[in-house]
C-alpha cells in the first residue's frame, strides 16, 4: 500500500461487507425459508430469521421427497448427482491427461489432426448441440443410465490443454533419465509422469465435480426414470409441481443441499480450487 | 516441443482413442448432424424431408420471433456481463487496499462459483417471488409494483441480477489476480508523480488491468450467451412474451418442445459460428499459448 | 567396460539441415574423452547420439564390438550424467539411485549393495532419504553421478555436468570427477564448453567445430600444435594471437602469404625483436598483466609479468619453435 488513507480503507471494507452480503443474500433467505413451514409465508409477513422446523424438513426431503412432485428423495437424487459429479470429473482427468501424453511424448502422421480434433469441442457446447446429442445417446440405448449421464460430457478440450501445459513445462532430461534407466512410455508415465502431475490433477479435480455436480441441462434430457434424476435438475421439477401448491420451504431445503458438496469443496479447497480455476483458463 | 520423444506408432492411437471417440460420436457427428438438419424441411407428420438449401435460414431471418431473441440475448448478455464485471471489479479493487483481510474476504466472496445456474435461478426467483419474495415486498413498501410473472422488463431484470449474481466469484479471482500481478513500483511512481488514488487508478491500473478485463469479456460473453440456459429453464422459461427467450433457450425450445427440426438446426449452426467467432478471438487476442 | 566406436557418423535433421559430419572417433576402453567446442557446435548432440537420445542419419556407433544404433538408450549399457542432474524431484536420493536397477530387474541385495557403495564412494550416505529439492547443488551433483555409478555401465556420458555449479565448486566437483573416474577405470565421454575443464580432465580432446570434427588429441598435443586457426582460437587463454604474416615483415619465417598464430605467453620484450606493439590498454589479473594493442595494424594480446615496465610500445620476439603457421584460405595447420 501506497499511503495510509483511513477514509479510504474504511470505504473499501464497506464496499467489501456489502459485496459478502449481497452475495450471502440468496442463500441466507433460502436456508432461513427452509426452516419455517408452509404456513409461516402463506400469513404474508417474511421470516428474516431461521424457524424450528430444520430438521423436520431437511430429514422429510432426504429420505421421502415429495411425492407429488414426482421427484425421489433427495437422499437418492444426491447420490446420483455424486455418481454423474465423479464419473465426469474422474473420467475426464483420465481420457485427458492419456490424450496430452499421447500428443506431447509422441510423433505419429496426423498428430495435428488428432490435436484439433479435440481443439473443436471447446466450440461446441452441449446446448447448441443438444437436439442431435440427445438423438445419439438415444439411438445408444443410455437414456436413463449414469453411462448417458456422464460419457457425452466427458470429452474435454480444456483439461488436455492444462495437462499438455504441465507436460511441456516439464524438463526434457526427465524423459531422457528415465529412459537411460529403462522405463517405457507407460512406466514413464505411471512413475514420473503421474507423481509429478499431482497437484494439477487435485487442482482440475475440484473445478471439474463443481463443473459435474452442477450440469443441469443434460440430466433434463436423458433421465425420465425418477431413479436417474439428479439433485440440481430435479430440484426445478420439484419447483414446477409445487408452484400451485407453494412448499417453498420444501424446494429451499432441497435447494440448499444442491449446494452444499460443490459449496463446501471450494470452501475447504480453496487454494487448490483456485490454482483449478487459474491453470484451465491459462 | 519436446526433445525426447518416445517411439511407438501404434500407442499414442490407444492412448488418444478415448478421447477421440466420445469427441466424434458425441461433438463432430452430431454437430454434422445438426448442419445437415439445417438444410432439411420435415412434413406435417414428419416423415419426409426435404433438401430446401438455406430455405430455413432465410426463414429465420424474416422470423420477428428470432430476430426478438437476438435483441434479447444481445441485451441479455450485455447487461450480465457489464453487472458482473462492475460489481467484480469494485470488490477486487477493494481487497487489493487489505492486507491482512484478503484471505477471509476472498472466501467469503468465491463460493457462489459453485452454485449450479439452476439453483441460482430458484433462489432469486423465490427471493423476487410476487407473493411470498422479500425484494417485492420490501419494494412494494417503495411504491414499486413487482410481478416478474406478467412483466417482461422486471423479468429480464429477474434473469440478469441471478446471472450476474452467480458470475461475480469468477470475475473477482481473475480481476484480483491481474491487480496483484501490476507491479506495485508502477503505482509508487504515480505516486511520486503526484497523481491520487483515483487518478492512479483511471490512469495506471485500469489500463495495465485491459488483458484481464478484455480476457474475462470474452469469458462472460460466452457464459451469459450458452451456461445461462439454466438459469432461464429454472425461472422463467423464456417469458413472458419471449422476453427473456434468449437465442440458446430458443434451439432447445423450437428442437424438442416444437419439434422444428430445420429450423432448430439452423439457429444451431448460426450459434456454433458465434461461439467459434468468440473461440478464435480469445485465442487470437487472449491466449497466445496454445498456438501449433 | 568397453571402447567406443564412431564411424563416419552424421546427423542430418528431416528439415536438411546438417547437424553433425562424418565423425571418426576410435575411444579405447577405460578412455577419458571430452568433447569441447562453442555453443552450437554440435558437441551434445553427439554425445545424446551416443546415449540413443537421438537418431543417428549415417555411419555406426559401437560400443564394445556391437552396433548400437538402433539400439534403445536403455539397453546400451551406458549411464549419463545431465546439465541440470535431472533428478526424479518425487524421489527420494535412494529411490532415484534404485529406479534403473529396478527397471532392469536387478537383485534387491545386489541394489542394496551398489547403493551403499556408491553412497560410499560420494560420500552422500546421510542424504539418502532425502528428495532432491532439499539438497545443495553440489550435493544433487554428486546424486546425478551416483545414479550413474550404480549401473556399473559400460560408458558414462557427461553432457556438462558442472556447469550449473558456481566457480569455487566446479573446480572441487572438477577434481572429484578426475579422481573418480581414475578408480573405476569406466570410458567415460564428455562434453563441455569450457575448455579448462576440458584441458584438466581429458585424456584426448576432441574439438568440434559446426558439427565435424577440428581436432583429436591429448591436452598438449592441441595445445602446443593446433590443427587449425579455430582450434588455436579455442584453446588456451587467453586466446592466441592469429596476424597476418604482412602485419610483421621482419620476422624470421613469416616469408609465406599466411596467417600467424603467437601464443600471448610465448612472447618475450627484446630490444632487437621484430613485432612493434603499439599499446592500448592493459588489463591487471594479479599474477600477471595483459596488454593489448596493436601489432601493424592488427589486434594482439601479450601477457607480461605484473612488474614489467610498460611504456606506450614493446617491442617483442618469439622463439621459432613457437610460431605457428596456418594457411589463409582454410585456416589449417602449415607443417
Amino acid at each position: 500500500m501506497i499511503e495510509n488513507r483511513p477514509f479510504l480503507n474504511i470505504l473499501a471494507h464497506l464496499v467489501l461487507i456489502f459485496g459478502v452480503a449481497l452475495v450471502a443474500l440468496p442463500v441466507w433467505v433460502a436456508f432461513v425459508a427452509s426452516t419455517h413451514t408452509a404456513t409461516d409465508f402463506s400469513s404474508g409477513t417474511i421470516p428474516m430469521w431461521p424457524g424450528p422446523h430444520l430438521v423436520e424438513n431437511y430429514s422429510r426431503m432426504l429420505d421421502a421427497g415429495v411425492s407429488t412432485s414426482g421427484t425421489p428423495p433427495v437422499g437418492q437424487m444426491m447420490v446420483n448427482s455424486l455418481i454423474m459429479a465423479l464419473a465426469i470429473a474422474i473420467g475426464k482427468i483420465i481420457i485427458s491427461i492419456l490424450s496430452a501424453f499421447a500428443i506431447v511424448y509422441f510423433r505419429f502422421p496426423l498428430r495435428n489432426l488428432a490435436f484439433w480434433c479435440i481443439f473443436v469441442t471447446l466450440m461446441l457446447p452441449v446446448e447448441v448441440r443438444i437436439v442431435p446429442t440427445f438423438k445419439v445417446v438415444a439411438d445408444l440405448g443410455l437414456l436413463n443410465s449414469y453411462a448417458g449421464l456422464s460419457i457425452p460430457l466427458i470429452a474435454s478440450a480444456t483439461a488436455t490443454f492444462l495437462f499438455r501445459q504441465v507436460f511441456l513445462t516439464m524438463p526434457d532430461e526427465l524423459v531422457e533419465a528415465a529412459r537411460i534407466d529403462g522405463a517405457g512410455p507407460m512406466k514413464f508415465f505411471r512413475d514420473i509422469l503421474l507423481p509429478l502431475s499431482r497437484t494439477n490433477i487435485a487442482a482440475l479435480f475440484v473445478i471439474l465435480f463443481i463443473y459435474g455436480w452442477n450440469q443441469y441441462l443434460w440430466p433434463l434430457l436423458v433421465t425420465t426414470d425418477s431413479g436417474y434424476y439428479t439433485i440440481v435438475a430435479g430440484i426445478k421439477r420439484m419447483a414446477d409441481a409445487v408452484d400451485g401448491l407453494p412448499q417453498w420451504h420444501l424446494v429451499m431445503a432441497t435447494a440448499v443441499m444442491a449446494m452444499l458438496p460443490p459449496v463446501l469443496v471450494v470452501v475447504l479447497m480453496q487454494k487448490l480450487f483456485v490454482k483449478g480455476l487459474v491453470e484451465t483458463e491459462k | 516441443m519436446k526433445r525426447t520423444i518416445f517411439r511407438n506408432q501404434l500407442l499414442p492411437w490407444l492412448l488418444l482413442a478415448p478421447q477421440l471417440a466420445i469427441t466424434f460420436i458425441f461433438f463432430l457427428w452430431p454437430a454434422a448432424q445438426a448442419v445437415w438438419q439445417s438444410f432439411l424441411r420435415e412434413d406435417a407428420f414428419g416423415i419426409n424431408s426435404t433438401f430446401v438449401w438455406f430455405e430455413n435460414y432465410r426463414r429465420l431471418w424474416g422470423s420477428a420471433e428470432y430476430l426478438n431473441s437476438m435483441k434479447v440475448t444481445l441485451i441479455f448478455a450485455v447487461s450480465v456481463t457489464v453487472l458482473s464485471m462492475g460489481v467484480a471489479l469494485l470488490m477486487a479493487v477493494a481487497v487489493d487496499r487489505m492486507l491482512r483481510s484478503t484471505r477471509i474476504y476472498t472466501t467469503l466472496l468465491v463460493w457462489p462459483y459453485a452454485v449450479a445456474p439452476a439453483v441460482a435461478g430458484i433462489l432469486w426467483w423465490f427471493i423476487f417471488n410476487p407473493t411470498v419474495g422479500i425484494m417485492p415486498y420490501v419494494l412494494g413498501q417503495m411504491g414499486i409494483r413487482w410481478n416478474h410473472i406478467s412483466n417482461p422488463d422486471q423479468a429480464m431484470t429477474l434473469v440478469v441480477i441471478a446471472s450476474a449474481w452467480k458470475q461475480i466469484s469468477y470475475n473477482f479471482l481473475f480481476f484480483v489476480a491481474g491487480l496483484q500481478a501490476i507491479p506495485a513500483s508502477l503505482r509508487e511512481a504515480a505516486a511520486i508523480d503526484g497523481a491520487g488514488p483515483i487518478k492512479r487508478f483511471f490512469t495506471i491500473t485500469f489500463p495495465l488491468l485491459s488483458p484481464t478485463t478484455f480476457f474475462l469479456l470474452v469469458v462472460n460473453i460466452v457464459y451469459s450467451m450458452f451456461e445461462t440456459f439454466a438459469v432461464i429453464d429454472s425461472t422463467t422459461e423464456g417469458g413472458p412474451a419471449q422476453a427473456t427467450n434468449i437465442m440458446v433457450y430458443k434451439v432447445y425450445f423450437d428442437g424438442f418442445i416444437g419439434q422444428n427440426m430445420g429450423s432448430s438446426g439452423a439457429q444451431s449452426v448460426i450459434l456454433m459460428l458465434i461461439v467459434i467467432a468468440l473461440t478464435v478471438i480469445q485465442f487470437r487476442y487472449v491466449e497466445k499459448k496454445v498456438e501449433y | 567396460m568397453a571402447s567406443i566406436t564412431l564411424d563416419n557418423v552424421g546427423k542430418v535433421y528431416p528439415g536438411g539441415t546438417r547437424a553433425i559430419g562424418d565423425v571418426n572417433m576410435d575411444i579405447a576402453d577405460g578412455e577419458f574423452i571430452v568433447l569441447v567446442g562453442p555453443s552450437g557446435c554440435g558437441k551434445s548432440t553427439l554425445l545424446r547420439m551416443v546415449a540413443g537420445l537421438e537418431s543417428i542419419t549415417d555411419g555406426t556407433v559401437k560400443i564394445g564390438d556391437r552396433v548400437v544404433n538402433e539400439v534403445e538408450p536403455a539397453d546400451r549399457d551406458i549411464a549419463m550424467v545431465f546439465q541440470n542432474y535431472a533428478l526424479y524431484p518425487h524421489m527420494t536420493v535412494r529411490q532415484n539411485l534404485e529406479y534403473g536397477l529396478k527397471n532392469r530387474r536387478t537383485p534387491r541385495d545386489e541394489i542394496a549393495r551398489r547403493v551403499e557403495e556408491a553412497a560410499g564412494i560420494l560420500q552422500i550416505g546421510q542424504y539418502l532419504d532425502r528428495k532432491p529439492r532439499a539438497l545443495s547443488g553440489g550435493q544433487r551433483q554428486r546424486v546425478a553421478m551416483g545414479r550413474a555409478i550404480v549401473r556399473e555401465p559400460a560408458a558414462f556420458l557427461f553432457d556438462e555436468p558442472l556447469s550449473n555449479l558456481d566457480a569455487k565448486l566446479r573446480v572441487t566437483m572438477r577434481l572429484e570427477i578426475k579422481d573418480l573416474q581414475r578408480r573405476l577405470r569406466t570410458t567415460s565421454l564428455y562434453v563441455t564448453h569450457d575448455q579448462l575443464e576440458a584441458m584438466t580432465l581429458a585424456d584426448r580432446l576432441v574439438v568440434l567445430n559446426m558439427g565435424r570434427v577440428e581436432q583429436i588429441g591429448t591436452p598438449l598435443e592441441v595445445y602446443r600444435k593446433p590443427a587449425s586457426t579455430f582450434v588455436a582460437g579455442f584453446i588456451g587463454s587467453p586466446a592466441m594471437n592469429l596476424i597476418s604474416s604482412r602485419a610483421v615483415p621482419h620476422l624470421p619465417g613469416s616469408a609465406h602469404a599466411g596467417l600467424l598464430g603467437i601464443r600471448p605467453e610465448d612472447l618475450v620484450v627484446d630490444p632487437a625483436g621484430a613485432i612493434e606493439l603499439k599499446i592500448t590498454a592493459v588489463e591487471e589479473l594479479g599474477a600477471q598483466r595483459l596488454v593489448h594493442g596493436l601489432v601493424g595494424g592488427e589486434d594482439f594480446t601479450v601477457t607480461m609479468p605484473s612488474d614489467a615496465a610498460l611504456g606506450d610500445s614493446l617491442t617483442l620476439s618469439v622463439p621459432a619453435q613457437a610460431l605457428h603457421r596456418f594457411d589463409k584460405e582454410s585456416g589449417l595447420r602449415l607443417d
